[in-house]
């Protein structure tokens, strides 16, 4: 019997995993994925947003502002990468400038410090690559990148050091409510459980609905992007976001913390819950928006496309409570500024377990925790004295992004260590750059094939394993 | 009757005209730049034959990779395939060494094309 | 210690062949840096025959034209090291001295210097990425040389039901090599109206086995969540745009891509050479050498050939301008010529020349941007005709090498144009 069985590991349910972890409470982290960070959390901009977009008043607007403000000092003691390079709105029509005066009412009242409103050619000031058609902008200068990846298995495996476990591979099927809490049956077994987090994004109303009769509907909303090149990455330095225009809802361009160019989201609503599909109409409509704000944008440097998911729910806000069965509490709905809010979010859960059972804090908390050693980030010597010590970190696997051997080997062996080449690229980011793994991915796939026992070809890009459990304690 | 091919002795894959009578024998050959072209399309349009290429299995894991040391007819490609798949190569193995012998009764040898060990 | 006359960076054919033609030229001095765990370079997963004619005067596969060389660079006791990646090139400030920044479990991270460089890199394929093909991201895509390595040097099984997006070389070797692993290769797309690989290989490698070539075709659509189901296959129109309504589903569990390769420049930017974008390889003169003194360039990294043996030819002329280089140094004396590619000609290798640099047979390399049929190939100087020369067919998947002899460039001035000529004019 679990404290607190949490459905969903994003990163909305490892930052919940981590921040639960604190307390002297049994946790566990179901995950229907065969890593952590498969859905919703994997594709999307990658911003810390300031918070001065969302509502006044509304939990997105509480959380944003304040996940915005823990993440630096969680991107430090978990090691994951984060920086501050701030962040504009631009506006293109005269006419349309009252709303960046608008904006900026919202974040005053929001609490966001470091927004102003500027013209258009202090806006080309700073951003040089701006296009002529921008006459205004905000700059928000709290607006941050991180590596979406990175912070999910941060919270994830600060978690798991701090006493929580996973069992990814494992799908919720059913829920039974019963007088101790619930039991929950998955394809790994029955689990109980004295609470339920259920923070499945897009699944998020699947799971409500089984066990709350009151309805929940949770909309994907995909979003299709194009990343480019490092050799692109120095096209802006700030994440340029749009106002709405006549070709619609806008689009941001913006550095990647790792130094790429990305561009998107489009935004669609569809039916499909895992349609992840790129479209020529989408890429188009991303190429499109973009030239609106910089010039000369690269495109011929783009490396991959993909699209990513949104839960959206239909009351326009955060779905974060006790749901109407006791015990059960929803995370749900949780699009943009979901990722900005994670921290926030867990504190928030927090609070609404600590209704429900008496929270006394663990003695022996580690607060921090080590990420694979980026091999290429280190200094001439350190690289010197890691080789000596472990002369697999000597050995260049992926070429474009000078990831090492050791890391790949690291990212497989650690705990929660990865099984898929994704689960490698995300850890270490081999297979990330110009050649998209076709130079490294033979490598790689031999060194899974290796630990996992298995056959190099049925190593696999991602998904779940057949016959696999993963029960990480 | 004419007829035409491209003649696959060499990157320049010169377009080849045979003439033909109706018994199948090749009368002429125009088109090639070189006496290999002439000799490949009366092979070809008589009995073609083809250099095989493939890897066979060893017991480190990683194959390795196999010829026959000359050409054989067209028809027996995948005879030849099955029997080299059906071979386990026994390591160290030395370029140029042979893998199966007769292959598929051709009359041709499969051998090494890297050495291993 | 790590002072070197000459630095070979890459170990594959091109790396080779320079290395042992340096030290034909006296350059005992010398070293060859390689990143994989044996010489070779691509050649290793070629496991096909068709190379060596012009080399070694027969037909090998690519491993076996690999060893040959191997064999060579140790018998003349070349000196190389494997697992050894370059991460910088620099040329030193106020000196000739190239810095070469090396990783290798041995040598960790570490400094070499060398009076000269060649660069023998390589080239990478054009990943999906890079092509937008919409549709979802599933296992079972490929490109067609990582294919190759993990059938031929890994063993894998790959898929059962395969369709190939390109028709490059490597994309009609593996419809072959997928046929007979067992596979059914259900069409090759090429979105071009010609094919971009040999015509020898359409013969032998789809012709051979029914696979159908489809031309003006290109894949519009990728199926399939965690695994490839299938693909849209659509015309093009001769704007290479997808045609509505002539999208064909082809079921599959892998697709490869054979859509173009690309020269691997990343280092060589760094140092500062200046590239080409036709080529996207370094631009050099007649002797090979880049934009800065003693760093030169040949093979797939400086323009993508189809043939090793050209190869070879090319980067045993870049050992030996290298040789020449260490042991005379520059000459600058002389006239220096563009050559310009023109009418039909979409690059040259070399693009200038320095008359007193000339041997005594000089190569000019170039692609034709189309297809053309029954037309000459022209150099010409001002009034001056170097060369004219009838050709049959001339398409841009088939590299033209002219030779043209030292004379020929006596007392020339004006700037040299390689261009293709109607026959009748």
């Amino acid at each position: 019997m679990y404290d607190v069985l949490i459905i969903g590991a994003g990163v909305v349910g490892c930052a919940a995993a981590m921040e639960l972890s604190k307390y002297k409470l049994s946790v566990c982290v179901v995950e229907k994925e065969s890593d952590v960070c498969e859905g919703t959390s994997k594709a999307n901009s990658a911003i810390v947003h300031a918070g001065f977009d969302a509502k006044p008043g509304t939990l997105k607007a509480k959380l944003n502002v304040q996940g915005s403000k823990m993440m630096p000092i969680f991107a430090k003691k978990l090691d994951f990468a984060y920086k501050q390079n701030g962040a504009m709105v631009l506006c293109f029509d005269k006419a349309d400038l009252p709303k960046l005066d608008e904006l900026k009412q919202r974040a005053d009242l929001n609490g966001v410090d470091g927004v102003s409103v500027i013209t258009g050619d202090e806006a080309r000031k700073l951003e040089p690559s701006l296009t002529d058609e921008v006459c205004g902008a905000l700059l928000a200068e709290t607006s941050a990148i991180v590596c979406p990846f990175e912070m999910t298995l941060a919270f994830a495996e600060s978690a798991l050091q701090n006493g929580a476990e996973f069992k990814l591979s494992t799908k919720v099927e059913s829920i039974e409510k019963n007088d101790n809490g619930f039991s929950v049956s998955t394809t790994n077994g029955i689990l109980d459980a004295k609470i339920i987090i259920n923070a499945a994004g897009v699944y998020a109303d699947k799971i409500h609905s089984l066990v709350s009769s009151k309805p929940m509907r949770i909309t994907p909303r995909r979003g299709e992007y194009l990343l480019m090149d490092k050799a692109a990455g120095g096209v802006v330095s700030h994440t340029v976001f749009q106002l709405p225009t006549k070709m619609g809802k806008g689009i941001l361009v913006t550095p990647t913390v790792h130094g790429n160019l990305l561009a998107g989201p489009t935004a669609e609503n569809i039916d499909d819950k895992e349609d992840l599909a790129t479209t020529k109409g989408g890429l188009d409509e991303v190429k499109a928006k973009g030239a609106l704000s910089v010039k000369n944008i690269p495109f011929g440097k783009v490396i991959t496309s993909f699209s990513g998911l949104r839960a959206v729910g239909d009351t326009g806000d955060f779905i974060i409570r006790e749901s109407d069965v006791k015990g059960f509490i929803d995370a749900a709905a949780i699009e943009s500024p979901g990722l900005s809010s994670a921290p926030a979010i867990a504190e928030y859960l927090c609070g609404i377990v600590a209704k429900l059972m008496p929270l006394e804090k663990k003695e022996n908390y580690i607060d921090t925790r080590k990420g694979v050693t980026h091999f290429n980030s280190l200094s001439e010597n350190e690289q010197n004295e890691l080789i000596k010590k472990d002369p697999s970190y000597g050995k260049i696997v992926c070429r474009c992004e000078t990831i090492t051997e050791g890391e790949i080997l690291d990212a497989i062996n650690r705990p929660l260590g990865a099984t898929t080449l994704d689960g490698v690229k995300r850890r270490t980011r081999a297979g990330m750059g110009r050649c998209q793994a076709g130079f490294c991915s033979p490598t790689t796939m031999a060194l899974i094939a290796e630990k996992l026992g298995i056959k190099i070809e049925d190593v696999r890009k991602n998904g779940v394993y057949a016959e696999r459990r993963q029960d990480h304690e | 009757m004419t007829k035409e091919l491209t003649c696959i002795c060499c990157p320049m894959g010169c377009p080849l005209k045979a003439e033909v009578d109706e018994k199948g024998n090749v009368l002429s050959v125009t088109g090639n730049t070189c006496i290999r072209g002439e000799n490949y399309a009366k092979t070809e349009l008589v009995a073609p034959v083809r250099i095989v290429t493939t890897t066979a299995k060893t017991k480190s894991g990683k194959p390795v990779p196999v010829k026959t040391k000359e050409a054989v007819p067209k028809s027996k490609i995948f005879d030849v395939v099955k029997e080299i798949k059906e071979t386990s190569v026994d390591l160290p193995v030395k370029m140029g060494d042979v893998i199966v012998r007769n292959t598929a009764d051709t009359g041709v040898d499969v051998v090494a094309t890297r050495s291993a060990e | 210690m790590n002072e070197f006359d000459l630095i070979i960076i890459g170990g594959g054919p091109a790396g080779m062949a320079a290395a042992v033609s340096a030290k034909k030229a006296g350059i005992d001095d010398l070293l060859i840096l390689e990143r994989d765990s044996v010489l070779g370079g691509i050649l290793n997963q070629c496991i096909h025959n068709g190379f060596g004619l012009h080399t070694f005067k027969e037909e090998l596969t690519g491993p076996e034209y690999a060893e040959k060389y191997a064999d060579m660079v140790r018998e003349q006791q070349i000196p190389f090291e494997l697992e050894t990646m370059v991460l910088a090139v620099e040329k030193l400030a106020g000196s000739n001295k190239k810095a070469v920044t090396v990783i290798s479990s041995m040598r960790g991270v570490q400094t070499l210097y060398a009076k000269a460089v060649i660069l023998a890199m390589g080239c990478r394929e054009r990943p999906r990425g890079a092509l937008n093909i919409p549709g979802s991201r599933p296992q079972g895509v490929y490109t067609a040389g990582t294919a190759q390595k993990l059938v031929n040097i890994e063993g894998a099984k790959l898929g059962r039901e395969v369709v190939i997006l390109g028709s490059g070389d490597i994309g009609l070797i593996m419809a072959r090599r997928m046929t007979l692993e067992g596979a059914h290769v259900a069409a090759v797309a090429e979105l071009m109206p010609y094919s971009s690989g040999l015509k020898r290989n359409i013969v032998q490698c789809l012709d051979d086995y029914g696979i159908p070539l489809l031309l003006s075709h290109t894949v519009v659509d990728i199926k399939g969540k965690d695994k490839l189901e299938g693909v849209y296959i659509a015309k093009v129109d001769e704007k290479n745009q997808p045609i509505k309504g002539t999208e064909e589903y082809y079921p599959c569990d892998t697709l490869l891509l054979s859509c173009g390769l690309i020269p691997e420049n990343e280092l060589t930017v760094g140092a500062g050479v200046e590239i080409d974008p036709r080529t996207n390889g370094a631009i050099v003169n007649e002797s090979l050498e880049t934009n800065i003194e003693g760093v030169f360039s040949c093979g797939n990294v400086l323009h993508v050939h189809d043939l090793v043996d050209f190869v070879s030819e090319e980067s045993a002329r870049a050992g030996e301008n290298a040789a020449k280089y260490i042991l005379k140094g520059s000459d600058h004396s002389g006239k220096v010529l563009a050559v310009k590619a023109e009418n039909g000609v979409r690059y040259t290798v070399p693009s200038k020349i320095n008359t007193v640099n000339l041997s005594e047979l000089n190569h000019i390399r170039f692609r034709v941007t189309g297809v053309y049929k029954n037309v000459s190939i022209v150099v010409r100087s001002g009034e001056t005709e170097l060369l004219r020369k009838r050709s049959q067919i001339l398409v841009p998947s088939e590299m033209v090498d002219l030779i043209l002899k030292k004379d020929k460039f006596d007392g020339l001035n004006d700037d040299i144009s390689v261009f293709i000529e109607e026959v009748g004019q």
